[in-house]
């Protein structure tokens, strides 16, 4: 197989042939669809959601909730009531801190983690810790970059009032084996959030089936533009959750003794939202459902699956991150050789990587590295973009 | 050119002058980083550290009347080689100097301008802000 089908759709790919985009856990690349939603947005219906007498208004409004209506059917949320916008997965996990964290957790109450976490799924609890007294426990994680289980399962019987988890970790690719881990943490009565940013571009989700309560996503990662994400969360807890921020669109009737809040999702959206964020990124769920599903996960797999041999035959190198389960993300060492320097001369060569800390510090203190070069792949990379990858690696590893 | 611990500044000009392959140039920017004397483990401590998320660069800086003297390091070579052309520039040089030096155009002639570029986050621009203002410091004395 040469070149995906699905390469053409994305026009970066075909404007800049100088590189071999290898940094799609940062972000991905845009296809055509997208592009040309946000373009026809604001060519033809931009204006205010949510109020305005005109007809502009009542089609942007019809076009930001028709949006919402698509994340939900994605993601297979009840009703579309439990899709929240937000900037991204970030801003998501924040307001559950903010907004649930002070209902479900009091002094000396556990919030559980675990080591493999992004900072933005470790810093709002350490928050939430000093605000409420919590006590913040991390899950360990093994040589091979999965969870600990007999940890994990030790650190539930402290009974976490909270357990937040990624659902593939963003520094190895190892995938959480959420179907038991969920069900685990619910059956001690902690409410249950999934950082699931580096998951939906790659694999269908399913909320009802997962049990989580709450689930975090961006959808720059998922071919959507940036500025956009969503927190699904269910709609019992959704309820009872006071506002986090305040101001217009998230009010029902405001006088100055009292205001009272607009209903769900609005309740969680003050001031005016991402409007074509959301639509740009509606047409990107679109544009992924148009594709097989199954297929794409295919060739996922088999490109992690030729990236890991290709480079384990490099000599000197080391893959960081060894689970059974991944996604298309490969960590990696030259021996001796700092990722910073190795990024930097791939970088020379055309082959766009991360490198670094990847924001989990506390994973690359327990694995005993100070950071990796990370190569991550998408449904619109080729077998030829990894033999650019190791060739580059080796030329690489002469000069160092 | 072998590679040693100093470089004049028009040495590392004209040297660069001759590079038409990336590989060269960057050859040679790890040889200069290879070749620079390296911090003693007891300054590598926190206070000498210069932020940079992807690379770090430790920095001690000392004034010897009205010359600075810098001991720079970093855990990265091509970072130690691009400390070097920093140094070329403005090691043992008074404040005022240093002040008035285009370290950016610097780098732009040697077409290196992108390490200076915030989004690297190799310590190089940090370094290069902070010994300015050490410099500052000192020249308003």
């Amino acid at each position: 197989m040469t070149e995906p089908a699905w390469r053409s759709d994305f026009p970066l790919l075909a404007n800049r042939r100088d590189m071999v985009y290898l940094d799609n856990a940062a972000t991905t690349q845009k296809p055509k669809a997208v592009l040309d939603a946000l373009a026809r947005y604001y060519r033809g219906t931009n204006a205010n959601v949510h109020r305005g007498a005109h007809r502009l208004s009542d089609e942007a409004t019809a076009a930001f909730e028709a949006a919402r209506e698509t994340l939900a059917r994605r993601i297979n949320a009840r009703s579309s009531r439990e899709v929240l916008w937000t900037r991204g997965t970030t801003e998501a996990i924040n307001l559950v801190a903010a907004a649930h964290g002070p209902l479900a957790v009091g002094d000396g109450d556990r919030i559980l983690i675990t080591e493999m976490e992004h900072h933005s799924n470790i810093v709002p609890w350490q928050q939430l810790c000093q605000r409420t007294g919590a006590v913040l426990k991390a899950a360990r994680v093994l040589p091979s970059g999965e969870i600990d289980r007999d940890d994990f399962a030790a650190k539930l019987e402290e009974q976490p009032r909270i357990v937040s988890i990624s659902h593939v970790s963003n520094a190895l690719g190892t995938v959480n084996d959420l179907s038991s881990l969920v069900p685990s943490a619910k059956a001690v009565g902690a409410t249950v959030v999934v950082d699931g940013a580096q998951a939906v571009a790659h694999f269908d989700i399913d909320v009802q089936a997962l049990g989580c309560d709450f689930y975090a996503f961006s959808g720059h990662k998922m071919y959507g533009p940036t500025g956009i994400g969503v927190l699904y969360g269910r709609e019992e807890l959704l309820e009872e959750m006071p506002p986090w921020q305040s101001g217009g669109e998230m009010i029902e009737r405001v006088r100055i003794e009292e205001t009272t809040y607009a209903t769900l999702p609005f309740k969680f959206e003050a001031g005016t939202p991402d409007i074509s964020g959301a639509i740009g990124l509606a047409a990107a769920v679109d544009y992924l459902d148009d594709l097989d599903g199954e297929a794409i996960e295919a060739h996922e797999a088999s490109l992690l699956a030729y990236a890991s041999a290709s480079l384990n035959q490099v000599e000197g190198l080391r893959i960081v991150g060894t689970a059974r389960a991944k996604g298309p993300v490969v960590s990696f060492l030259l021996d001796g050789s700092h990722p910073h320097d190795v990024g930097t001369l791939l970088d020379q060569q055309g082959v766009a990587v991360r490198t670094g800390h990847h924001c989990a510090m506390p994973l690359m203190d327990a694995l005993g590295v100070a950071g990796t070069v990370r190569a991550s792949f998408s449904l619109y990379n080729s077998l030829e973009d990894i033999d650019k990858l190791s060739g580059a690696v080796r030329t690489a590893r002469t000069m160092l | 050119m072998p590679a040693t611990a100093a470089h004049s500044l028009d040495d590392i000009r004209s040297t660069f002058g001759f590079f038409d392959a990336w590989q060269d140039k960057y050859a040679f920017l790890i040889d200069i980083g290879k070749a620079l004397p390296p911090l003693p483990e007891a300054d590598r401590t926190e206070d000498n550290l210069v932020r940079g998320c992807q690379s770090q660069v430790w920095l001690v800086p000392q004034f010897d009347g009205d010359t600075l003297h810098l001991t720079i390091d970093s855990d990265a070579h091509i970072v130690r080689g691009l400390i070097a052309i920093v140094l070329a520039a403005y090691d043992d040089r008074p404040p005022r100097q240093i002040l008035d030096f285009d370290i950016e155009g610097l780098f732009d002639d040697l077409d290196l301008i992108g390490h200076l570029s915030p989004t690297r986050g190799n310590g190089l621009r940090a370094m290069v802000a902070e010994i300015r203002s050490i410099a500052q410091e000192h020249a308003a004395l």
